[in-house]
């Protein structure tokens, strides 16, 4: 008996390293947004990852078709409504200073290219890491003299969407060293952590099954490039934070806040697994 | 009024005698490799009704990462993040299963799989799926009851 009990724990371990081990491109596909901005899906892990993972893959490449389509043109993408909202915004003055984004920031086309692919980012002045949310509301609070928006309000994720889109296209580049370093370990710690009554950590689903169904849904690496993503689930712009908050929760434990220390830097760390991404935000996904 | 203070007393001590044979989550009692040979309710589980807490969503939910070939015309798309369930009493003894069910961790230390019948230990525990804070011990995932029934379902899952 105890025989076949060992027996059947190794059968068990081997079946589960396969499992693990099948990392077969996701889609053949191609992601090209408007027949012209070509987004890289898939590309070889950061050295940071230590061969945990071999490939890195976008969340678009476990889609079903249909889905995948809904991004490769602006004009059927939803989240694209809420970035022309987000527009309006941007030039519009609010707060007792008078200004709006562009009275510093002028046309986003240029100020903002290539800022999502290296946030969250080391603010040295605050001497802390900042995500997208924190540095928008430093801009309203502190130099438009205007109200903090909520950390995943609506009008907030539509901004972050809109400033996300200028690097559309441009590999995701998150520096996790020098001051960085502390918060961004702190961020791997939190990741595998198991939280809940269920004992889930991010990598249980994320790292060891990625391509694996869990019950009718088809497990991704948890990439975060996509962000703000329009989930055609909730009909709306997600942000990042409030996919976390959604993962823990399903894990029966008690959830951190979005804009939470813990929450930034699992961000940090989260967005450093997909160094090499492009960032395709707005997303698509189910 | 005897007879009524006699039924009384029996009632209380057939209530008395059905707590004292269910083993709570924290008397259960492991085996080296993770078998608990006690029955934690002293009595046969209900195969029918285990395999209604395999199916269900709300309950075990076994099948989100366990496929079972027998049960899918029933209950659809099943996961693939456990091995398949098919034969699991060929391959297991009861006692075993039991051990799995009950806290999968002490027969594989490293496993994914929920402890279903475990109350404390673990990390910032939630109030269900709200997200909210809860004290422990929680309830356990499934009860006493609901384990056998498990246990008794999956023994009838043979090859033959």
């Amino acid at each position: 008996m105890m025989t076949t009990s060992l027996k059947t724990m190794i059968c068990t371990a081997a079946m589960l390293t396969l499992g693990a081990g099948a990392a077969a491109a996701q889609t053949d596909e191609k992601l090209v947004v408007n027949g012209e901005t070509e987004i890289t899906t898939q590309a070889p892990a950061p050295a940071h990852l230590d061969g945990a993972l071999d490939t890195i893959y976008s969340g678009w490449e476990f889609r079903s078709p249909a889905t995948r389509e809904v991004q490769m043109d602006d004009f059927d993408n939803p989240g694209m409504i809420f970035v022309d909202q987000a527009r309006q915004v941007w030039n519009t003055a609010d707060g007792s200073e008078g200004k709006s984004c562009a009275s510093c920031h002028d046309d986003p086309a240029q100020s903002m290219k290539g800022v999502r692919a290296v946030y969250p980012k080391w603010n040295e002045d605050a001497q802390e890491v900042r995500t997208l949310e924190m540095q928008i509301n430093d801009c309203r609070t502190n130099r438009m003299g205007a109200e903090a928006w909520g950390y995943t309000d609506k009008g907030m994720t539509s901004m972050v969407a809109l400033i996300s889109l200028q690097s559309r296209g441009m590999p995701v580049n998150v520096a996790i060293d020098g001051p960085a370093q502390s918060t961004w370990e702190k961020g791997k710690e939190l990741y595998y952590t198991r939280t809940g009554q269920l004992e889930l950590s991010c990598a249980n689903c994320h790292e060891d099954h990625y391509g694996d169904m869990i019950r009718a849904d088809h497990l991704s690496q948890g990439q975060i490039n996509g962000f703000p993503v329009y989930r055609l689930k909730n009909a709306k712009l997600n942000a990042v934070h409030s996919r976390f908050k959604g993962c823990v929760r399903d894990t029966r434990a008690e959830t951190y806040k979005p804009g939470s220390p813990e929450f930034v830097a699992l961000e940090l760390y989260v967005a450093s697994r997909g160094n090499g991404l492009d960032v395709e935000a707005p997303s698509v996904r189910n | 009024m005897n007879r009524a203070i006699l039924s009384a007393v029996c009632v209380a001590a057939g209530v008395g005698a059905a707590a004292a044979a269910e083993v709570a989550p924290k008397d259960v009692q492991y085996g080296e490799y993770g078998a608990v040979e006690q029955s934690l309710t002293g009595q046969p589980g209900d195969a029918a009704a285990g395999r209604k807490v395999v199916g269900s969503k709300s309950l075990g939910n076994c099948v989100a990462c366990h496929k079972i070939s027998e049960l899918i015309d029933d209950v659809p798309f099943h996961g693939e993040i456990g091995p398949p369930l098919d034969g699991a009493a060929d391959r297991w003894s009861e006692a075993q299963l039991r051990g799995i069910v009950a806290n999968a961790k002490m027969t594989f230390p490293e496993s994914m799989m929920p402890s279903f019948y475990k109350t404390t230990g673990y990390i910032r525990p939630g109030k269900g799926f709200t997200g909210k804070a809860a004290q422990e011990p929680l309830p356990p995932l499934l009860t006493a009851q609901q384990i056998e029934d498990v246990v008794a379902y999956l023994m009838t899952l043979k090859y033959e």
